[in-house]
């Protein structure tokens, strides 16, 4: 599990890396090669406008990883001090808090990421924005379920009666012993937000031409199917091991870090 | 009863939440809409029309009366009561989330009780390694290549579009395979809990055969959350349809969706992220009410 999840990984660096080194580059247009099959030329062929489809997907992963780990590192710090707060003061605040992450749960899968995206208008900055705005959600709520409990604990009530301060005691205190539940939950974010990102961009809400992007990509790819099967079968190909790669690493983790996390236990 | 009062707090805050949408819009909504060689009278007509021109909470309330009064407005392209084209889509969004929601059940439910029983065997990994697979294909990948090879290869099933009854076939069998991994591993984890109870234990003591222990005793406890997972996921589909029904052209709500996107008809937009959030709140109720029935624990507690 764990070396097939790290071998993808490294593949992928390593590709990318000497992509770069190569000089790759995934938007010359080159209307003598349109939808090219396979050769030495173009490895992986060439998509509708004749440019390399390999080049291009190696800019599509760096583009999606980027916008998996900022989506990623931005709602979990707004997730986790909104359900630090919330289970930490509990009472009130606790209740308004956990109504308004009921209201965001209340919308099934990435609807509201594609309402905002929507109304947004499209781009890779109101994409982020799209996603932002959905996914610090899952972090409010298992935050503040651990924080609620640990607030409790020995020794956090010992700290406090030693007159520490609410801030040191969530920072301190609490908040170190999220960090393995936190890591694994970002973990299966990374790959959420990257499916999410595919959906948005696919739909045509998310990253626009001529900037490589695995969704925008595939949907290319379904249009030109009859007769480039390869460009389909490629794109998704390496979407799927991207992903299942970093599930697998999430649940190596998990497994690793004895987290007993309700959202994914299988 | 506070389950009561919180569904109603999150009808509320789904109603503000899809009411404001059109207030994100960067810069003047109306412009955005008819684009920028629309004439101010135009653009004045329609932001009288959608109430633009009022006070943000006149808005609101003008919203909230409409609604109750079941007018979801009209689109601003071909002036249709939005209540009208959802008619006509809604249905054929329901038939494709029963359809897929049935062959996920189909397939899902006697493989995860197949990996159940053998546990630990090569049987149990090939399955789980299935699954895990097929749970990392997004829709808009498993689609396509279900086209590819059933309707283009194979030339069994139609491409896309609803023009003939097999139609339906290919998009539920996309939504339906993602679904049926997700049943196979909470059927596996749910049912080799309870073959771990001990009233399990009694029975097999008792001689039963193996059969009736896993069919008649443990199946019956372990259907319970089996029973939450099917009632979540079936508001999850009514999402999901969203890129399968583009992917397919099949025209439910999802491919209205993103239709109004395309054409700026925000009305129309606003009306599916509602309509759809709405019905995948009222499903997760029912889901509770019918595990508190299903499970006779709950009866008596409550």
């Amino acid at each position: 599990m764990k070396t097939f999840s790290l071998s993808i990984l490294i593949f992928w660096l390593l590709a990318v890396v000497l992509g770069r080194i190569a000089g790759m580059h995934g938007n010359d247009i080159d209307l003598n090669n349109v939808l090219a099959m396979p050769s030495l030329t173009h490895w992986l062929g060439a998509d509708d406008l004749g440019r390399d489809i390999l080049a291009r997907i190696l800019r599509g992963v760096e583009v999606s990883f980027l916008v998996s780990v900022i989506v990623t590192l931005i709602t979990m710090t707004v997730g986790v001090t909104v359900g630090m707060l919330a289970g930490f003061y509990g009472g009130l605040l606790d209740k308004v808090l956990m109504q308004v992450t009921d209201i965001f749960l209340a919308f099934p899968g990435i609807l509201l990421a594609i309402a905002f995206a929507a109304v947004l208008g499209p781009g890779i900055v109101n994409l982020m924005f799209a996603l932002c705005m959905t996914g610090w959600v899952t972090y409010a709520r298992l935050t503040r379920g651990q924080a609620l409990s640990l607030r409790s604990r020995q020794h956090v009530l010992a700290a406090e009666s030693l007159g520490a301060k609410p801030v040191r005691l969530m920072v301190k205190h609490i908040l170190p012993l999220l960090l393995s539940v936190l890591i694994v939950e970002a973990t299966y974010s990374l790959a959420s937000v990257m499916i999410a990102e595919a959906s948005l961009s696919f739909l045509g809400l998310g990253i626009q031409a001529p900037d490589a992007s695995w969704g925008a990509m595939l949907r290319d790819a379904v249009r030109y199917m009859l007769v480039a099967p390869h460009y389909v079968l490629v794109v998704g190909l390496s979407l799927m091991s991207l992903i299942l790669a970093i599930n697998l690493g999430g649940d190596y983790l998990r497994d690793k870090l004895d987290v007993a996390s309700s959202l994914h236990t299988d | 009863m506070s389950r009561i009062v919180s569904f109603f707090t999150v009808v509320l805050g789904v109603l503000t939440l899809t009411f404001l949408l059109i207030h994100l819009v960067p810069g003047d909504p109306v412009e955005v809409m008819l684009g920028e060689s629309a004439s101010v009278a135009d653009r004045d007509a329609l932001r009288a029309e959608l109430g633009l021109d009022q006070p943000l909470l006149t808005q609101f309330s003008t919203y909230l009366h409409k609604l109750v009064q079941g007018d979801l407005g009209q689109s601003i392209h071909t002036k249709e009561p939005i209540t009208k084209l959802f008619k006509k889509r809604y249905p054929n969004s329901l038939k494709l989330a029963v359809l897929s929601m049935i062959i996920g059940i189909v397939i899902g439910v006697p493989l995860g009780v197949y990996a159940a029983i053998k546990a630990g065997h090569w049987q149990d990994l090939l399955v789980t390694i299935i699954s895990v697979r097929l749970s990392a294909m997004p829709v808009f990948w498993l689609g396509p290549i279900l086209m590819l090879v059933f309707a283009v290869w194979l030339g069994w099933l139609p491409v896309s579009g609803m023009d003939e009854p097999a139609s339906i076939v290919l998009p539920a069998m996309t939504l339906g395979f993602g679904l049926s991994a997700i049943l196979t591993r909470m059927t596996r984890t749910s049912l080799l809990e309870v073959l771990n109870e001990d009233f399990i234990r009694t029975a097999r003591a008792k001689g039963i055969s193996e059969r009736k222990v896993i069919f008649g005793h443990a199946l019956r406890a372990a259907l319970l959350p089996i029973i939450t997972i099917v009632g979540l996921q079936m508001g999850s589909l009514l999402a999901g349809t969203v890129i399968t029904e583009t992917v397919f052209s099949w025209d439910g709500i999802g491919l209205l969706l993103v239709e109004s996107i395309e054409k700026r008809d925000y009305p129309v937009t606003q009306a599916c992220v509602l309509v759809v959030a709405l019905s995948y709140v009222l499903i997760n109720l029912l889901t509770d009410v019918v595990y508190r029935l299903a499970d006779p624990r709950m009866r008596h507690a409550s």
